[in-house]
């Protein structure tokens, strides 16, 4: 069931910032996500998705930015109970079995779901006479799942939710997701997997380095993210005239060097020598998620405004 | 949303474990016999001496329990069950309020138990007294909960124990719960005046004579409750803007 809240618009994050010292966690991120939509959060270890999802959460002040969740700050968005969250670390409630711990959190929320059926759903049931102390890392994991769904809120936010669990199990999760999601929730999950974020949700927010570096539908993330680059000493061309080339998705530069990411390489390599019979030293090669990781953003503070522009006229949003 | 289920699951929590429960009720008896048992017929600061040290190890196990609630906080803090909390409906105010009710069930039992152990060794007092007796005790137990609030909240895990021991032991130290006492007057008497455990030990002897505390101790005992209400406020407010 979806309650009124969803109606108040979804969620949006606006010129976020959050650092912690010298490091700059979060650098300005902004993400709209419409009620309803699930959308993954992908990006390597220490590319800001934490952060983000705790100033979400309100767990986090930002530094600069804000945050509204279907149109409420996040306090008080959870105080409403619109929000259920798994997060990415934490040890279970001591001293109680699961089957009490769930119905702990039930008694949070003002229209929780019948304990019984959440704990079927995440496969809880089978150890819900457990001390929460004596689960395994998957158990313990459906039992956070399970917390997380219990006060029926219509935005879950997960972080790394199948961190530890085996093969076996991930399936079996993300099929329960996938039942949860079909009723109209809006769902935000972070992962470093391609693969989940592919399989699972409609759009793929590709953070690194504390930005958003692309935002798309999952098959066109997918297909930029295993692309093929072309590598070709140029000097002297403008980023945008490369950028757009036929068949080229995104331009950067290092130095003389400038990276087309192609989403036809062939065509890119014709339009190229065509236009500039001057590159050289030319490279044609697959890219990796994480080596496009790399290559967007490879730390060039002069180029990366210039990526940045690249890849938001790259996006379809 | 009810905060009856979340007092009964912190309630459930607290006396499941059992070790530490045992521990705080047995310790203060334990040392009561040991120390008591050979001096039934001894006078200590106007009164006997198993009156005296009845109501110091009922203040002691008393203490105990009053700030266990800070190690239950900071144990959810490292676990990180705390910020999962913060991520519902539930109010802090809620949350403190399940821990005070814990601190004073483990504590209530306690000093029954030390009151029914006094009487073993011929402590006899009138219903008032008792009453008058465990009523001090519970209010001004008050401070010491806020107290471990304000540990939990503010001190690592690792360095919690020690923290809440060396807190409890220090308190006892000055309040003459070791069944002797610092000072019988000048500079040092006057500072274990201005002390909670001071006034929580002198109980015994108010109780006996009736009237409670004189006017220092209750304004003693209140100034420490604020102060650790202050300090347990600005120790969640701090925990809470660290995430």
């Amino acid at each position: 069931m979806v309650h009124h809240s969803a109606e108040a618009g979804g969620i949006v994050l606006s010129g976020l910032s959050k650092s912690y010292g010298q490091v700059r966690a979060v650098r300005s991120i902004d993400l709209t996500i419409a009620p309803g939509e699930t959308v993954a959060l992908l990006g390597p270890n220490g590319a800001g998705k934490t952060t983000t999802i705790d100033m979400m959460l309100g767990l986090t002040h930002p530094d600069a930015g804000t945050v509204s969740v279907f149109g409420r700050p996040p306090a008080a968005a959870v105080r409403a109970g619109w929000v259920g969250g798994m997060l990415q670390t934490g040890s279970l409630l001591e001293h109680l079995k699961v089957r009490e711990l769930v119905s702990l959190m039930a008694s949070y929320y003002p229209h929780p779901l019948a304990v019984a059926d959440v704990l079927r759903l995440t496969g809880a049931d089978e150890f819900a006479g457990q001390l929460t102390t004596k689960l395994s890392g998957g158990q313990a994991q459906r039992v956070r799942f399970a917390s997380a769904l219990i006060g029926d809120p219509d935005l879950l936010v997960l972080d790394e939710p199948t961190a530890g669990i085996d093969v076996a199990g991930r399936h079996e999760f993300w099929q329960a997701m996938r039942e949860v999601a079909g009723r109209g929730k809006t769902v935000l999950f972070a992962t470093h997997y391609l693969e989940e974020a592919d399989a699972y949700a409609d759009r793929i927010v590709l953070i690194a380095h504390g930005q958003v570096i692309a935002d798309g539908p999952a098959t066109e993330i997918k297909a930029r993210a295993g692309a093929r680059m072309i590598r070709a000493t140029l000097p002297g061309v403008q980023l945008a005239v490369l950028g757009a080339l036929p068949g080229v998705v995104s331009a950067d530069r290092h130095g003389d060097a400038v990276l087309l990411s192609c989403s036809d390489a062939d065509t890119a390599l014709r339009a190229l020598l065509g236009a500039f019979p001057a590159a050289r030293d030319i490279e044609v090669r697959g890219g990796s998620l994480e080596e496009a990781f790399l290559e967007l953003t490879a730390d060039d503070e002069m180029d990366s405004a210039a990526t940045a522009g690249a890849m938001a006229q790259g996006g379809t949003r | 949303m009810t905060a009856v289920t979340h007092f009964r699951y912190e309630i459930v929590r607290t006396f499941r474990n059992r070790v530490f429960y045992a521990v705080t009720l047995a310790l203060p008896l334990v040392l009561f016999y040991a120390v008591a048992s050979g001096q039934r017929s001894a006078t200590f600061d106007g009164i006997t001496f198993p009156l005296y040290f009845m109501t110091a190890m009922a203040v002691y196990g008393a203490m105990f329990a009053a700030v266990s609630p800070g190690a239950r906080i900071a144990r959810d803090r490292a676990g990180g069950w705390t910020r999962q909390q913060r991520i519902t409906p539930l109010r802090a105010g809620t949350d403190i309020a399940a821990k005070v009710i814990t601190a004073y069930l483990i504590a209530l039992p306690s000093v029954v138990l030390v009151f029914l152990a006094g009487a073993s060794l011929g402590v006899r007092l009138n219903a008032t007294q008792w009453l008058e007796l465990g009523g001090l005790l519970l209010v001004g137990l008050t401070p010491f909960i806020a107290l471990g609030i304000t540990l939990g909240y503010l001190v690592a895990t690792d360095a919690l124990t020690p923290a809440i021991g060396g807190v409890v032991i220090l308190f006892s130290l000055v309040g003459g719960v070791y069944g002797f006492q610092l000072a019988h007057s000048g500079p040092l008497f006057d500072v274990m005046k201005a002390i909670p455990s001071y006034w929580l030990v002198q109980a015994g002897k108010t109780a006996f004579g009736g009237g409670g505390w004189p006017a220092q101790g209750w304004i003693v005992i209140a100034a420490w409750t604020a102060a650790g209400v202050v300090a347990a406020t600005f120790a969640y407010r701090r925990s809470a803007a660290r995430g």
